[in-house]
């Protein structure tokens, strides 16, 4: 054999091992399917159970579209990498999941592979759901299959090559998917544990406030210290919290429960439909998350304190004269924004003192712009927090000029930058955002929704 | 003392500039079509078009409305020339107790004037922010489709525009 010969046999043979190796890793059986099962034939608690961990898991606001039947899928999911949309869940056989064995629906939420074998994109956080429980799993089943069936199929991908090849996700796995990242930890208490269990899974608080890195993964390092969702920040919460009062336990449970705090204002954008959700949960459930994430957020150093102390006597104070009333931005708030947020009329009907506002002292301009440009929309049939949008009557000067005002007034921050930018894009995408994402249907809390199946 | 362009007129207005431009309209100009509903920009009843925009006049202070353009119903056409939307919401007879409908009419106008073949989904989706309590919803709707066939035929640019081209 000549040495060519023998680097040509070589390579072939690594070129054949390594395609085996990557078949190995990609490839997943197809799962038979069965007849969609009647639901009767689930146990009606069992279903019940999967409602409430639905609920937790936010399921229905990704796999819901405006206008669309529930958890019937089509959400177009924006990515740095091109936009997903999310797929029908409801038991419809032939574009949705009714013919999927529970043991296919435990893969898919376990390892991200549905069940013809297809490798699923990880906007699905089966990063996070790997962690829930077979019984968990079970119950979600049992929910989602008595769901009323809706025939949707979901539309298709927009990914560029080779992004749009399902055996790419294989490789994503390989470097992100970690089975097991929660274990319970004897030495704590039975509520922390079950505040860990959920959050590190099926509530999956990390997929939206956990920085991200260049493979779209979330940055274990940096678990909570603010991530990015659908055009909106999701402030960090960790020890590096922009909140100008820092979190603790009551104060999570009151603002998960309620969708809003005295001392922290009210949920939005993405996060009213979280509350939203939660809303169905019992306070066992909510208590846990608030106390797992109070131990996240971990005391605050005493300097923090001190100026969370100090923030909230000067709200409760009568309001100190602006030092720069004759700049625009302070002449646009006195006449715009001070008629609710300077009116002490308590939450969630009256706006919170922007002293308060984790969106004026977060690094970037986003949730104020989103905010100030688009309102809060009231709830259908609700008592909810309310405020008009005001894109249309202000213009991007104005509202440079007011953003830039309330950080200087109301924050111990430095100025923003790029103000000019994040507004023009928060005039373009949230239009898209308000036009896409489910509304949120249930806040505050209505309990006489609570034992409902 | 500010300038305030109101239906392609400028008015002299002696206002804070923290008067709600409602206030201003039905007050010192006498224009009464947009109406005060919530004053918290909820209901809709105020809605008049700045800059071809829709714009909810109880909570937009005069300050902001420095060199901007402020179209009311009553730009739109009067009783012996009502404008196409104004026919449309006639002829479909959409108004029970009418305290809406101004707010209605100048939201559909600006809609119809970016976009001259709004679907139902649309117009539904634009609409949804304003009240209306008889119940005239269905009627509302059909008006927008009456507007918009009849703006195919006619001129549908406020009379203020028209009598300046």
């Amino acid at each position: 054999m000549t040495k060519s010969r023998k680097v040509a046999s070589v390579v072939a043979v690594l070129l054949i091992g390594g395609a085996v190796a990557a078949f190995e890793i990609a490839w997943r059986p197809a799962i038979a399917a069965i007849d969609p099962p009647a639901p009767q034939s689930f146990d009606a608690a069992l279903v019940k159970r999967g409602r409430d961990l639905a609920a937790i898991g936010n399921c229905t606001t990704c796999h819901t579209v405006r206008g669309g039947k529930d958890f019937a899928g089509g959400l177009p999911v924006p990515t740095p990498f091109g936009t997903i949309f999310s797929s029908n869940i409801t038991p419809d056989p032939e574009t949705g999941i009714g013919r999927w064995p529970e043991a296919a629906f435990r893969r898919a939420m376990r390892s991200g592979v549905d069940r013809n074998g297809q490798h699923l994109y990880p906007t699905f956080p089966y990063d996070h759901f790997t962690n829930v429980t077979d019984e968990d799993d079970q119950a979600l089943y049992a929910y989602l299959m008595t769901r009323e069936p809706v025939r949707a199929p979901a539309p298709d991908n927009q990914l560029p090559f080779p992004l749009d090849q399902r055996f790419v996700i294989a490789g994503w796995k390989l470097l992100f998917l970690r089975r097991g990242t929660y274990q319970p930890d004897p030495t704590r208490s039975a509520e922390w544990n079950r505040g860990d269990y959920l959050v590190e899974g099926l509530a999956h608080c990390g997929a939206c406030h956990t920085p991200r890195n260049a493979l779209g993964a979330e940055r274990s390092s940096a678990a909570f210290a603010g991530g990015d969702v659908d055009y909106w920040h999701a402030p960090a919460i960790n020890a590096q919290s922009p909140a100008p009062v820092p979190w603790d336990a009551d104060a999570l449970f009151a603002y998960l429960r309620y969708g809003w705090h005295p001392d922290h204002g009210v949920a939005r954008g993405p996060m009213a439909l979280v509350v939203s959700n939660l809303t169905e949960v019992p306070d066992r459930d909510v208590r846990a998350i608030a106390t797992y994430m109070a131990g996240v957020f971990g005391a605050p150093p005493p300097d923090r304190k001190r100026r969370g102390d100090e923030v909230l006597a000067q709200t409760k104070s009568p309001a100190a004269q602006a030092s720069n009333t004759n700049t625009a931005g302070a002449a646009i708030y006195a006449a715009a924004c001070a008629t609710c947020h300077e009116t002490g009329r308590p939450l969630p009907y009256g706006g919170v003192n922007l002293a308060l506002s984790t969106a004026i002292s977060s690094p970037d301009a986003r949730n104020a712009a989103n905010i100030v440009l688009s309102g809060v929309r009231p709830v259908e049939g609700e008592r909810s927090p309310i405020m008009p949008g005001f894109a249309s009557s202000m213009n991007d000067g104005q509202v440079v000029a007011l953003l830039n005002y309330l950080r200087a007034r109301f924050s111990d921050k430095p100025a923003w930058t790029g103000v000019e930018k994040t507004i023009e894009t928060a005039r373009r995408t949230q239009t898209v955002f308000m036009q896409t994402s489910p509304e949120p249907y249930n806040v505050p809390v209505d309990p006489t929704q609570r034992e409902k199946p | 003392m500010m300038t305030l362009k109101v239906n392609g007129r400028d008015h002299q207005v002696d206002a804070e500039p923290d008067t709600p431009l409602l206030y201003v309209l039905r007050d010192d100009l006498k224009l009464n079509a947009a109406k005060f509903g919530c004053g918290l920009g909820q209901c809709g009843a105020c809605t008049v078009i700045v800059d071809g925009k829709a714009v909810l006049s109880c909570v937009t202070p005069l300050l902001l409305l420095e060199g901007k353009q402020v179209t009311t119903l009553e730009g739109l056409g009067t009783i012996e020339a009502p404008a196409p939307i104004q026919r449309a919401f006639m002829e479909e007879q959409a108004a029970q107790c009418g305290y809406c409908i101004a707010g209605m009419m100048m939201r559909a106008q600006a809609l119809l004037q970016k976009n001259a073949k709004p679907t139902d989904g649309e117009i539904r989706s634009e609409l949804e922010p304003h009240l209306c309590r008889c119940g005239t919803h269905m009627r509302i709707l059909r008006a927008v489709h009456r507007a918009v066939r009849l703006m195919d035929t006619a001129n549908a640019a406020p009379l203020t525009e028209r009598s300046t081209q």
